[in-house]
């Protein structure tokens, strides 16, 4: 169990997180969604012990993080953005490295390290330098690593960058499977929708504030019906004539104007009956998170 | 077991680039044959130094130059975990930061050792004859010399962004550190705001102990540059003391 509770925290003038609450139990894949500057790296940076509490309370299993450090140290996995992993070692040193901070040594040490590189597919590079494997592969290195010592607790900071499209969907499945079979807790931060997808619930950070927190489709639900996103000669002609027309009040984003509506296909109909020249094109599809980051924000993801 | 596994990780780690082992011997030992030689000509030791070459005065100051320099190279390697992800891997294990910084000074402190050992060899190309005594005295000024320069260091290290900043600082600091502790002249006939900041530089202590020590079987030769054995030992060691709290401290304060 992670607990949240009301996590304040400023840089000098800025404030980096602001009243921020919410938990996360075991064999759920929580994901913070949310923009550069969103509060993400701060947040992550608190829940692993990195960056003191300074307002609010964070519990892990029960132990207040400001207090109880070392123990909730030990129930933590943590793999950063940033690879850590010493490139010069090999794969088998930098785990034996990693068990020997938390402890484990000899036998014990040895058997969990083959039994983690046998389970993500890395045993056959075990003697390697860890320089020499490929960015995916190397990712399955550092949750092996991060996992090594049995937390209950997995924190992954944007553990999909870097990663192709195909990469990162196997990932993602990894990490659910993992989440299952071990019934441990799996918080992790992205920008990108798709990894959101992903995971079983989802608290969307905006400047700092939790704007949204559940499953990816309660979220999306609450996006009325369809989007359509329609690209114009003159948005602002259009959207006066939308207002008009229609009654319903288009958001600009990115020069498209966005509109949600129920019976999408109808409005689509009479949208280019009623403005054949302004229209220039129209997309039209069931909201994603990306709709619901809009809808919560009134900006786009990468604004 | 922690501070095992990342003193052994420093050791091999410098095992794997062989160029820095290179690196930090050779252009001291360049600095010896070329300053050593051409200045041997116009070393005019005053009184106390006595009847001495230049290449065999110089010889101390090149050790502990070498010491300097692996130390501190050790320590640049505490830049780079930190901006990738290793240290913060490190420092997220339940681990006390004076486990981890006592760890990174001992690796540093024996990678320097190893190669002020090397350079000891060299030590009959001078006058300077090592028996049991001095070997074994020398051994330690040699490394409790490395620790407090590795710790200082990683004092510089932990507040580090960059690389750049750290060879700045290696510079404008520890270079002009080095100069001015009798490695490269003695203290005798220079202006007196140069003996003065002579006298309050740590390393010139740790210097003269190292000199001293070198001159144990010999006691004819042994030149009290300054001070006294004892003293130079008791600063020498406040050194360690110091640099090793205060890197504890900064790394503390860096990271939690």
């Amino acid at each position: 169990m992670i607990d949240v509770e009301n996590l304040s925290h400023s840089y000098q003038k800025r404030r980096a997180l602001d009243k921020v609450s919410f938990s996360v139990s075991c064999g759920e894949i929580f994901g913070l969604l949310g923009p550069n500057g969103s509060g993400k790296t701060t947040l992550f940076k608190i829940l692993s012990t990195l960056m003191p509490i300074t307002s609010g309370r964070v519990r892990i299993f029960g132990h207040n993080v400001a207090a109880e450090v070392k123990t909730v140290r030990e129930l933590l996995g943590v793999v950063f953005q940033h690879p850590g992993l010493d490139g010069k070692l090999t794969v088998v040193e930098n785990l034996r490295h990693h068990g020997h901070l938390y402890g484990l040594a000899g036998k014990t040490l040895r058997h969990r390290t083959s039994e983690l590189l046998e389970r993500f597919g890395v045993a056959d590079r075990a003697k390697e330098p860890v320089e020499r494997l490929s960015g995916g592969l190397q990712r399955r290195v550092e949750i092996a690593k991060a996992m090594l010592h049995s937390p209950r607790v997995l924190l992954l900071d944007e553990p999909t960058s870097g990663l192709d499209v195909a990469a990162r969907r196997q990932f993602n499945d990894a990490l659910g499977a993992l989440a299952h079979t071990e019934n441990i807790l799996v918080l992790l931060t992205t920008h990108l929708l798709d990894d959101a997808e992903a995971c079983n619930r989802v608290g969307i950070l905006d400047a700092g504030r939790l704007v949204g927190l559940g499953p990816p489709d309660e979220l999306k639900a609450h996006v009325g019906g369809d989007v359509v996103l329609i690209e114009c000669v003159d948005t602002e002609v259009l959207r006066t004539g939308i207002v008009e027309n229609f009654g319903i009040s288009p958001v600009l984003t990115d020069n498209h104007l966005r509109v949600e509506c129920e019976r999408g296909h109808e409005f689509v109909r009479d949208l280019v009956a009623a403005f054949p020249d302004e229209v220039q094109s129209v997309r039209f599809g069931k909201p994603t998170l990306e709709d619901v980051f809009i809808k919560l924000t009134g900006h786009l993801i990468f604004s | 077991m922690p501070i095992a596994t990342i003193w052994w990780r420093e050791i091999i780690r410098f095992y794997r680039q062989r160029s820095r082992l290179f690196s930090a011997i050779a252009q001291p030992l360049v600095f010896w044959l070329l300053i050593g030689s051409g200045l041997s000509a116009s070393f005019q030791p005053s009184g106390e130094t006595g009847e001495m070459s230049y290449i065999e005065y110089f010889y101390p100051g090149i050790v502990v130059l070498v010491l300097l320099f692996t130390s501190i190279f050790a320590t640049i390697s505490v830049v780079n975990d930190r901006r990738e992800g290793f240290l913060q891997g490190v420092l997220v294990a339940p681990v006390p930061r004076w486990q981890i910084v006592l760890a990174q000074a001992l690796g540093g402190t024996t990678l320097a050792l190893l190669q002020g050992v090397l350079l000891l060899f060299l030590a009959p190309m001078t006058d300077i004859r090592l028996g049991a005594a001095s070997l074994f005295a020398t051994l330690g000024i040699m490394a409790l010399l490395a620790f407090g320069l590795t710790n200082l260091g990683l004092l510089i290290a932990w507040r580090m962004e960059s690389t750049q900043g750290f060879h700045a600082i290696m510079n404008l600091l520890l270079i002009p550190i080095w100069l001015l502790s009798g490695a490269f002249f003695p203290s005798a006939g220079v202006p007196s705001w140069l003996e003065w900041t002579m006298k309050f530089n740590p390393l010139t202590y740790g210097l003269a102990a190292f000199r001293q020590s070198l001159y144990l079987d010999t006691p004819a030769k042994a030149i009290g540059e300054g001070s006294a054995w004892t003293l130079s030992l008791l600063i020498t060691g406040l050194f360690c003391v110091l640099t090793y709290l205060g890197a504890t401290l900064t790394a503390s304060a860096q990271a939690n």
